[in-house]
């Protein structure tokens, strides 16, 4: 369920590197535990954001999450369609319901992140 | 619990049998979902739900002046009440605001039956029972504990439950009662509920309740019946437009105030809070309690601040999510004279200011027929 090729946060947000980008999505388990997400709001293309920042939010019909940027970096693309239709966060959160895309400041602090085992391991302790 | 511990209802098993998703509630562990909050509140429009009320509290009143007690504790008209049938009610302090809203049930001559909120049960009681002390011909009990109740919501629920009922379910009327058996079970069964839909609440002894749970699903399977669980409740009884404590009501609060100024018979006699009712009548309210329908994006949630020309006006007491409009509703408390159907709002969300519309309610009023 998790791919082994993202990287993962104890705030439930997934990171796939690409070169000197990432691309920023939340977890089929924050989705879960979100329920039906009906809005998202995500950042200005073009903003600077320090790690752990706050960039968006993500509501779903009882609650609202914030999103937080794993790392630092450029916003350099969000994605609209989700934006539109949050449908797709809640069908599709690993691929299609990707939400921001960066370039990164430096590789300073992915290797803080988890990979797919560790994030499973995380949410198996309980103390997600 | 003041021990900080959980209590369980008698459907526990039931809800982690049917992957209820369980959560701390009023000091109980309940249910917030089973399939899911959307599925289940469109079950419920269209087909039926099946939601655990057990938490709710029921407080047993008799004797022969226990008419006369109730006519003096709370607002609506008692001694209207027939046998078997129910109505909506307060508990109101000396300043007209309320403790609680309930249900009276009359069961008949001198023998009624309170259903209060969880989360106020204990207050209730010990306000209910300093006042039957003072009262002649009138004694109270706790009886939360001896029942399990469960709510049948849905434009299904009579197709549901008539086959399984010993007596004349669908001839009930809204807010009338009967007392029978369901599928052998003794059971208090009203047309009740707080959904905006036709349905039931069937009161049935704890040890009875899994039985009826598990028949009334069977039964149910073919109509499209779904377990449904407190996040679905809250959704739709937005939608209604129903107060809940805590949220549209409290101590801070008067019926006129909330919009459920039919539930006060001020010439019915005396009654407690009744002076401060009278004056405010007479005075006006200083605030209402109006709907509203987000235009722009996002969702207006609890305590969030309400503007109209920027200027601060009130507060939202209930926001969410409409599964049936598919737009984002909410109730606020505005000052009165910000109150207009129609008139634009903005509320403040999380340092951002979203534009809102006033509109009647309920948004949601279920189809005649």
């Amino acid at each position: 369920m998790y791919p082994s090729d993202y990287l993962y946060t104890q705030e439930h947000e997934w990171v796939r590197v690409e070169g000197d980008e990432c691309v920023v999505g939340i977890t089929a388990f924050a989705q879960e535990e979100l329920g039906e997400v009906v809005f998202v709001e995500l950042p200005e293309v073009g903003s600077k954001v320090a790690a752990g920042a706050e960039i968006g939010s993500i509501e779903s019909v009882k609650a609202v999450a914030e999103l937080y940027s794993p790392v630092a970096g450029e916003i350099v693309a969000v994605n609209d369609e989700v934006v539109d239709d949050a449908e797709i966060l809640n069908d599709d959160p690993h691929k299609a319901g990707w939400l921001v895309r960066l370039r990164l400041d430096s590789k300073d602090g992915i290797d803080q992140l988890m990979n797919a085992e560790a994030y499973k391991a995380f949410l198996d302790s309980g103390e997600s | 619990m003041s021990d900080g511990t959980l209590r369980r209802t008698p459907l526990y098993e039931a809800h982690r049998a049917a992957g209820g998703k369980l959560v701390p509630f009023a000091g109980w562990e309940m249910p917030v979902q089973f399939s899911g909050l959307m599925e289940e509140h469109r079950a419920v429009r269209t087909a039926a739900g099946l939601f655990d009320v057990s938490h709710m509290g029921e407080i047993r009143v008799w004797g022969r002046g226990a008419e006369s007690f109730l006519q003096a504790l709370t607002p609506n008209d008692v001694a209207r009440l027939q046998d078997g049938r129910a109505h909506y009610s307060g508990l109101l302090t000396e300043r007209g605001t309320y403790l609680d809203d309930l249900l009276v049930y009359r069961r008949g001559e001198g023998e009624y039956l309170l259903v209060v909120n969880a989360a106020n049960r204990q207050s209730d009681f010990a306000h209910i029972a300093a006042r039957a002390a003072q009262h002649e011909g009138v004694e109270v009990a706790d009886h939360s504990d001896d029942y399990a109740l469960l709510a049948l919501q849905g434009p299904k629920a009579v197709e549901i439950l008539a086959p399984l009922a010993s007596f004349d379910v669908a001839g009930l009327r809204y807010y009338g009662f009967g007392e029978g058996e369901v599928d052998g079970v003794q059971a208090l069964i009203s047309r009740t509920g707080y959904t905006g839909e036709d349905g039931y609440e069937l009161y049935v002894a704890p040890q009875d309740a899994i039985a009826v749970w598990n028949r009334l699903m069977a039964q149910g399977e073919s109509s499209g019946l779904l377990p449904a669980g407190l996040g679905a409740r809250d959704t739709l009884r937005l939608e209604a437009a129903m107060a809940l404590y805590g949220h549209e009501l409290d101590d801070t609060t008067t019926p006129f105030e909330a919009g459920l100024g039919w539930v006060v018979k001020i010439d019915k006699g005396e009654f407690l809070g009744r002076q401060a009712l009278v004056d405010q009548k007479a005075a006006g309210v200083p605030r209402k309690l109006i709907g509203f329908e987000v235009t722009g994006k996002g969702i207006a949630r609890e305590g969030h601040g309400v503007l109209v020309d920027g200027r601060a006006v009130g507060t939202v007491t209930s926001g969410t999510w409409s599964p049936t409009f598919e737009k984002a509703l909410g109730l606020a408390y505005v000052e009165a004279d910000a109150a207009a159907i129609g008139g634009e709002i903005s509320l403040e969300v999380r340092g951002r200011s979203i534009p809102a519309r006033q509109v009647e309610t309920p948004f949601y009023r279920r189809p005649k027929g």
